[in-house]
């Protein structure tokens, strides 16, 4: 046998012995693992709801649109009470045409007026929002139709009484049936169903956005909030490097338009969606964080349970030991047995609180609304440190098994 | 090593404890010389030294001073690993309080020194000398009984079998029948014998007469010092009063 292979055997047979000891003893082994397997366990449990909630959240700031800004008009304040962001009549659709007419790198503008009504169709009746906006607001919130068509830009020269059904809506309204070219009334005004929108879920704020009626925002304004002014308006930039310039130009051309002094603020709010996301980013980056190191910590006071139980193992067979060592086993082969006992507890402890880490993100995934995300990293992350921990805790009670005397150990009752 | 060479040979060989003020000369000045084949029992009070040279004997604890030869090679400069292999090769022990692994089977404990050979031996042939060293002794039958079902006198052939399993050249019992009754004493003599009949070197520790009486040559110790050495003249036969002993148990029954 080459040297290599012989050490390869004696590890080998160090491992097994280690192994054979851990099964006398199956009770404290199975104790001492418990403290790894919970580590671990929460390690891959709290990171996968972390990343689950994390990519839930990505997913809910894409789904309102791509490179999307919008532009609010500002609060409006009577008698010390703020009515709040979009409040205040200042934005009109000669600010929108403006912007998506002369600054460069706006590809689409979408005015937006909104109001709740109660809608009646099909002999039934629902309180629903409704939006005014133009053709472009599904290219801009990357929204697609389940059935039927958009208004045009024609529709909104003409302020036709032509209406898109949320999903959630027109499943209120209409049941099973086609809305297609059926009648919705909206305080009292017939307009005709031309389309239905896809389903998209709930917003960030938790608001179902598929409870909606979609309009043109000339027909909203007019027949329906009887306002000049706009709530908001939704721009699309081109490219997303360019957005927080964009950003900067819209305002400038705001306040030239609305001529605002120098040293008035802004009567709008722009809201980014890259800064959104980015913030929601920092956001679940935290608390993704935090969850590890909880887990973090759990798996450490498993590690020192290991250390414990080592040392304890250690005391309480010291004359196991010295019967060991009696019979020639030399120093450094008792501590690679201890080793390799504090190694495989930690091993298979690591093994379980995976298995268990993941049952736990599949539990999670059942009663929570979001989907847990086992990464693979997070899988070998928490495998690795428990190995580590395994040698780490295991080292010091191994070295001090290998230090004892033999005659003091088999003297030891 | 020369097979000339004695199994044993201490020269003025000292084993000093030190506390902070007290001196405490455990083995003092002990020149002795084994041959192989022979069978040695050390005898003497407790605290006379006799377990402190049987330490040093066994290569579990290091001479003060003076030196120790084992078959010719002085073994004051190994360090503890070495000492460790040189057991694990050369040395069997036996002890009062038999010292099996717990919760483990007869073939496993015999097992134990071969698990720690070098070179290594293989997993069927550990198993086939621990199957035949349990044979030897008796327990071919037992070989799966762990401890906690045998008896004293089992166990205590368990543990002989582990020290020959490696056939060594020289098995320490330190007081082996202590914890046994007369007839089972009487049987693990008669194993002890036997195996000294077929050359191998048995020293033995012992502070009961009647237990030494079997050995060839006894030595007794007071204070650390050899105070007597000298060849056992009435010397007791296990063999024969084992089968004394079964013959008087046949006439009884017959009776």
């Amino acid at each position: 046998m080459t040297p290599v292979a012989a050490k390869l055997a004696r590890t080998w047979l160090i491992g097994a012995i280690a192994l054979r000891a851990l099964r006398r003893n199956k009770m404290r082994s199975a104790l001492t693992s418990l403290g790894i397997i919970i580590g671990v366990a929460s390690v891959v449990a709290m990171l996968a709801v972390g990343n689950g909630a994390r990519a839930s959240i990505q997913k809910q700031v894409a789904a309102l649109g791509q490179n999307l800004l919008a532009v609010f008009a500002g609060s409006s304040r009577t008698g010390g009470i703020n009515a709040g962001a979009g409040s205040a009549s200042t934005l009109t659709i000669g600010d929108a045409e403006a912007v998506e007419r002369e600054i460069s790198g706006v590809i689409a503008v979408s005015p937006e007026v909104t109001r709740g009504v109660q809608a009646i169709a099909n002999g039934r009746n629902w309180s629903t929002t409704v939006a005014g906006e133009s053709p472009d607001y599904l290219k801009i919130r990357d929204w697609a139709l389940a059935t039927g068509a958009m208004f045009t830009d024609r529709d909104v020269r003409t302020a036709a009484k032509i209406a898109v059904l949320g999903s959630k809506t027109a499943n209120e309204l209409f049941g099973p049936l086609d809305p297609i070219g059926q009648t919705v009334r909206i305080g009292n005004i017939p307009f005709v169903i031309t389309g239905v929108l896809a389903s998209k879920g709930a917003g960030i704020g938790g608001q179902n956005q598929d409870d909606r009626i979609v309009v043109p925002y000339t027909t909203a304004m007019r027949r329906i909030t009887g306002d000049t002014y706009l709530r908001s308006f939704n721009v699309q930039v081109a490219e997303s490097t360019e957005m927080t310039d964009v950003q900067r130009e819209i305002a400038a051309l705001l306040r030239q338009r609305h001529q605002l002094p120098a040293d008035r603020a802004d009567d709008f709010n722009i809201f980014n969606q890259k800064e959104i996301a980015d913030t929601a980013s920092t956001i679940t980056g935290a608390i993704t964080l935090l969850l590890g190191a909880i887990g973090s910590i759990s798996l450490l006071v498993g590690g020192i349970g290991i250390m414990n139980i080592m040392l304890v193992s250690v005391t309480e067979r010291t004359r196991e030991i010295g019967i060991r060592m009696a019979v020639g086993a030399r120093p450094g082969i008792v501590q690679l047995q201890f080793l390799c006992e504090a190694m495989l507890l930690s091993l298979i402890g690591g093994a379980i609180g995976v298995l268990l880490g993941v049952g736990i993100s599949r539990l999670v995934q059942a009663v929570a609304d979001f989907t847990p995300v086992v990464s693979t990293a997070s899988v070998v992350l928490a495998f690795g440190v428990s190995c580590a921990i395994g040698v780490f805790f295991g080292f010091y009670p191994a070295r001090k098994a290998a230090r004892l005397d033999p005659i003091e150990a088999l003297r030891y009752e | 090593m020369s097979s000339a060479a004695p199994a044993i040979e201490l020269r003025s060989l000292s084993r000093v404890y030190r506390t902070d003020e007290v001196e405490l000369r455990a083995v003092d000045d002990v020149s002795l010389t084994i041959e192989h084949g022979e069978f040695v029992a050390i005898m003497g009070a407790s605290g006379s030294g006799k377990s402190t040279l049987m330490n040093t004997l066994g290569c579990l604890d290091r001479p003060t001073s003076g030196q120790y030869l084992l078959s010719g090679r002085t073994i004051a400069d190994l360090d503890r690993a070495e000492l460790a292999l040189l057991r694990n090769r050369k040395i069997g022990f036996v002890f009062q309080s038999f010292n099996l692994l717990a919760r483990t089977s007869a073939l496993e404990n015999v097992e134990l020194p071969m698990l720690y050979a070098d070179p290594l031996v293989s997993h069927r042939e550990r198993r086939a000398r621990a199957t035949r060293a349990l044979e030897s002794v008796g327990l071919g039958a037992r070989l799966q009984h762990v401890p906690s079902q045998l008896s004293g006198g089992q166990q205590q052939r368990v543990a002989i079998a582990r020290a020959l399993v490696t056939e060594p050249e020289l098995l320490l019992a330190d007081e082996p029948t202590g914890n046994l009754d007369s007839r089972t004493s009487i049987e693990i003599m008669g194993l002890l014998q036997a195996q000294n009949e077929v050359g191998l070197t048995v020293v033995m520790v012992t502070h009961e007469l009647d237990i030494a009486a079997y050995c060839k040559r006894i030595v007794v110790m007071r204070d650390g010092k050899v105070i007597r050495d000298e060849v056992n003249r009435a010397r007791r036969s296990a063999a024969v009063e084992i089968s004394a002993l079964n013959a008087a148990e046949q006439q009884a029954k017959l009776a």
